[in-house]
């Protein structure tokens, strides 16, 4: 490889940011840069930015597509940082050296949030060391089994890596996987001996035999539930697919290290707005007041507006984030916030409010220690904003095949918003049943919250999942408001309403 | 390093050739990149493959947008069916922009991708001119070529740089040496003329569905030629039992009800080229599209008459491609293969949804004619 160590004038560079970034109270990970040339960067961003990867054919289509974007002019990257400690960034060969103090200025944002941010207070911080053996542990199973078997089951895998709990690593669940035997040896059935009767002649009137036969049926209820294996619903399908399918040992190793992988990346989908926001906000702050010669404000505007440029359909997660935390600044500074402000009804007044607080950058601070994006979205997102940004929900309209704006009004903005972020735009499934009709199947249910799944994907999902389970799979989901029950067996495809 | 990317990229490319994984193909489609012409977007068929999860489909799924507009504004075209693409999982760290694009440019990249053949026009056609194009920045040149907003960027830079500019009055005054000028790079361009022979269906089973494959193959189609041929003519037939010609504007969104004799239309085109179009003088593509279901009563058989002995000795390329409709596709295309499938000039190529465009396009224009 190249050597990549970081030219003199870059050096200088880097020591000058730096400087500011501790001045303004960021705290990082000690960061290593490296410059690549266009093509060795796309090799790294198609890798999810580590330099080793197992092999899979997936990470090949991202760098035909990146590369070809480069090529064509179509798009390019404009940074890359991994959450590690240290942590690795990467500079495009060739930039102008107002990009690439851009780009330090931003990274320093990225780092302090992956270090200092609550969502990744549990992420893997030696994640390079092991992505590589992640790829070592692959390719012993490829040694062993062969290429195909293995990269058919990777891709078995890829089909289900978004069923995992993304609140898992943070919260402590009870019971979350208990290993109770599912034939519990049958206990001497008990008959049901409802209430005490004193006089035998009362029997018939005390318990009448349909209230016998309730109360039998309860009982048995009752014993199918503590048999119910799982006991409760498991988020966490991957790992209930690790403790229960009939997997190979390599096999096993490659779910176990797609589902790592998808641990890893998952707060970082979960704070994409704040995280992009706030790093945004710092390259923006270092090079505006700081770093930026006054030659390079011209070129630097231009990149800046570059990276916070909208388009209708799309939200833009550094414009939003960058924007809103920028609202809470003003508003902490001037004491827009709490009570008194809240039931203040004179607009003017409220407009004009100012009781020069100050506390903006502190309240920034700890937004970027406490906050992920929906809690972000949730607490600071107020009417005056979406206003004053312009903001608007759209939706499908099947008779046009167009996409509509259709409204401007703040709850429902919020309300979508809020959504989109739940479970990271991921449907919500989890494990029902793992001894299904007491047969051994697996019974999986989508809790719908308004939104069908996709149903060809559900489908061929369906028959991954087979794949790995070996019996026979049910999906319960919702299909134009009608409840459905998609089973593979194996060999055919079913689909019935279960209302 | 290089080599891991290289090989899980051979890789990726057998799959996308259909060579391994054969059962992956279904999941490819194009996308991804999106090029911006104009004022819309084309994506640029770049094949992707998605792996099938549990993800929402998009329909009733909605989102927020930022900008101007009412409510009940559209923004964005659907894209006719029910497809999902996954927001979040994105990996953080990453951000790319979405490019304007000239048509040229699309021609390129269509080419690169789809590894057409450049056009050989046939005969005398085949007249090469030179031609100045304004593609670069110099820092001398002659006055009439000064470009303007880069001269006044460079003096803004300049000022800001030395203390000189006033926010309160700003005034920017160029030196020479903020001066920038355009430059040319001169290329050979072909001197030959082409007509663009539109031919299609318009009987009740030609549905929405179908108007937009045929409009988005049509929209590659001329790119692509554009991109060979100095000056296009297009014309436009569209036809059910009897045909006439309209123009693009009609052509797309025109329904009528009845049967259809495509002969008509072969009739109709036939007579174009004689009237206008002297085959010495002009390359001429005939594309057709139609579900196939023609009417009976020996109207193919006059189809391919016209077809063998009057149409395909003039033009240079005849394309028929076949739309599946709400209610199948019809023989015609099998009929076309079995009578004519020998003839170097002709291509048959059925389109049945929309990841079939990129095939199609491949079959039509991959011949080099």
């Amino acid at each position: 490889m190249r050597n990549t160590k970081l030219p003199p004038d870059l050096q200088a560079a880097w020591q000058e940011i730096d400087g500011y970034a501790r001045d303004y109270g960021l705290d990082y990970f000690p960061i290593s840069f490296e410059v690549l040339d266009y093509r060795t960067l796309y090799e790294v961003a198609s890798f999810g930015g580590f330099p080793t990867r197992y092999p899979h054919w997936r990470f090949g289509m991202e760098f035909d597509q990146m590369i070809k974007g480069h090529t064509y002019g179509l798009s390019v990257i404009y940074e890359m940082v991994i959450n590690n400690n240290p942590s690795y960034a990467y500079l495009l060969e060739g930039n102008d050296m107002t990009t690439q103090k851009m780009v330090m200025a931003h990274v320093t944002g990225h780092v302090d949030f992956f270090k200092n941010n609550l969502w990744f207070s549990h992420t893997n911080r030696h994640m390079l060391d092991a992505m590589a053996n992640h790829a070592v542990r692959i390719q012993k199973a490829i040694d062993r089994v062969g290429y195909e078997p293995v990269e058919d089951f990777i891709d078995v895998c890829l089909s289900l890596e978004n069923l995992i709990d993304y609140h898992a690593p943070y919260i402590q669940r009870p019971e979350a996987q208990t290993l109770v035997p599912v034939t519990e040896e049958e206990q001497a059935e008990e008959l049901p001996e409802g209430l005490r009767v004193d006089r035998r002649y009362m029997q018939g009137y005390i318990n009448p035999p349909d209230f016998l036969a309730a109360e039998r049926q309860k009982l048995q209820d009752e014993r199918n539930r503590s048999r119910k294996f799982p006991e409760n619903p498991q988020k966490d399908v991957l790992l209930f697919l690790l403790n229960y399918a009939p997997l190979d040992r390599w096999q096993h190793t490659v779910l176990e290290i797609v589902r790592d992988e998808m641990y890893y990346f998952a707060p970082q989908a979960m704070t994409k707005i704040l995280n992009e926001g706030w790093a945004s906000y710092w390259h923006s702050e270092i090079m505006t007041k700081k770093a930026a010669r006054a030659s390079e404000i011209v070129d630097f505007a231009e990149h800046h507006s570059g990276v916070v440029a909208t388009s209708p359909q799309r939200m833009n997660p550094y414009k939003l984030g960058l924007e809103l935390l920028r609202d809470i600044e003003e508003r902490w500074n001037k004491g827009k916030f709490g009570k008194v402000y809240d039931e203040c009804e004179d607009f003017a007044a409220k407009r004009a409010w100012d009781k020069n607080l100050g506390l903006g950058r502190q309240k920034l601070f700890e937004v970027r220690k406490f906050h992920n994006d929906i809690t972000f979205i949730d607490e600071f997102l107020t009417p005056e904003f979406a206003l004053e940004q312009k903001l608007f929900t759209f939706r499908y309209n099947r008779d046009t095949d167009l996409y509509e704006i259709a409204s401007r009004e703040f709850a429902e903005i919020k309300q979508k918003l809020l959504y989109r972020l739940t479970n990271f735009g991921q449907p919500f499934i989890q494990v029902e049943d793992g001894n299904y009709a007491n047969r051994g199947e697996l019974y999986l249910r989508h809790r719908h919250e308004g939104v069908d799944l996709r149903i060809d994907y559900a489908r061929d999902t369906l028959r991954n999942l087979h794949k790995i389970w070996t019996r026979p799979v049910h999906l319960e989901t919702v299909i134009d408001e009608k409840k459905r029950l998609l089973t593979f067996d194996g060999r055919d495809y079913a689909e019935r309403r279960i209302d | 390093m290089a080599d891991r990317v290289e090989r899980d990229l051979n890789r990726f490319r057998q799959i996308v050739r259909g060579k391994i994984k054969k059962d992956l193909r279904k999941y490819m489609s194009q996308g991804e990149m999106i090029g911006r012409q104009g004022r819309r977007y084309v994506s640029i068929p770049l094949p992707q493959i998605d792996i099938p999860q549990f993800r929402f489909g998009q329909k009733q799924g909605g989102g927020v947008g930022q900008g101007e507009g009412d409510v009940g504004d559209p923004i964005a075209r659907g894209d006719g069916k029910d497809g999902g693409s996954g927001e979040a999982g994105e990996e953080s760290g990453q951000h790319t922009i979405e490019v304007d694009v000239t048509l040229e440019e699309l021609a390129q990249i269509l080419g690169e991708e789809l590894q057409l053949p450049n056009i050989e026009p046939k005969g005398k056609k085949n007249i090469i001119s030179e031609k100045d194009r304004y593609t670069g920045i110099a820092k001398v040149g002659p006055d009439s070529l000064r470009h303007f907003k880069r001269s006044y960027r460079e003096a803004l830079k300049r000022q800001i740089a030395t203390g000189a500019y006033n926010p309160d009055d700003p005034i920017v005054v160029p030196i020479k040496d903020d001066m920038r000028y355009r430059t040319w790079k001169t290329t050979m361009l072909p001197e030959a003329n082409a007509v663009i022979i539109y031919a299609m269906d318009v009987s009740g089973s030609m549905g929405t569905e179908q108007k937009e494959l045929v409009r988005i193959t049509a929209f590659w189609i001329e790119t692509w030629l554009r991109s060979q041929y100095k000056s296009i003519d297009i014309r436009y037939i569209v036809h059910d039992a009897a045909a006439k010609e309209v123009d693009q504007q009609t052509f797309y969104h025109l329904r009528e009800g009845g049967g259809t004799k495509i002969s008509s239309a072969y009739k109709l085109a036939l007579r174009m080229i004689e009237e206008r179009y002297p085959p010495d003088d002009w390359n001429i593509y005939c594309f057709h599209f139609s579900d196939g279901d023609n009417w009976g009563g020996g109207d193919t058989r006059e189809c391919v008459d016209i077809l063998r002995k009057h149409l395909l000795p003039k033009i240079n390329l005849f394309c028929y491609g076949q739309v599946r409709s709400l209610y199948g596709s019809g023989r015609f295309a099998h009929d076309l293969e079995e009578y004519l499938g020998k003839i170097e000039n002709l291509v048959v190529s059925e389109i049945a949804d929309r990841n079939d465009v990129y095939d199609s396009i491949k079959d039509f224009l991959g011949k080099g004619k």
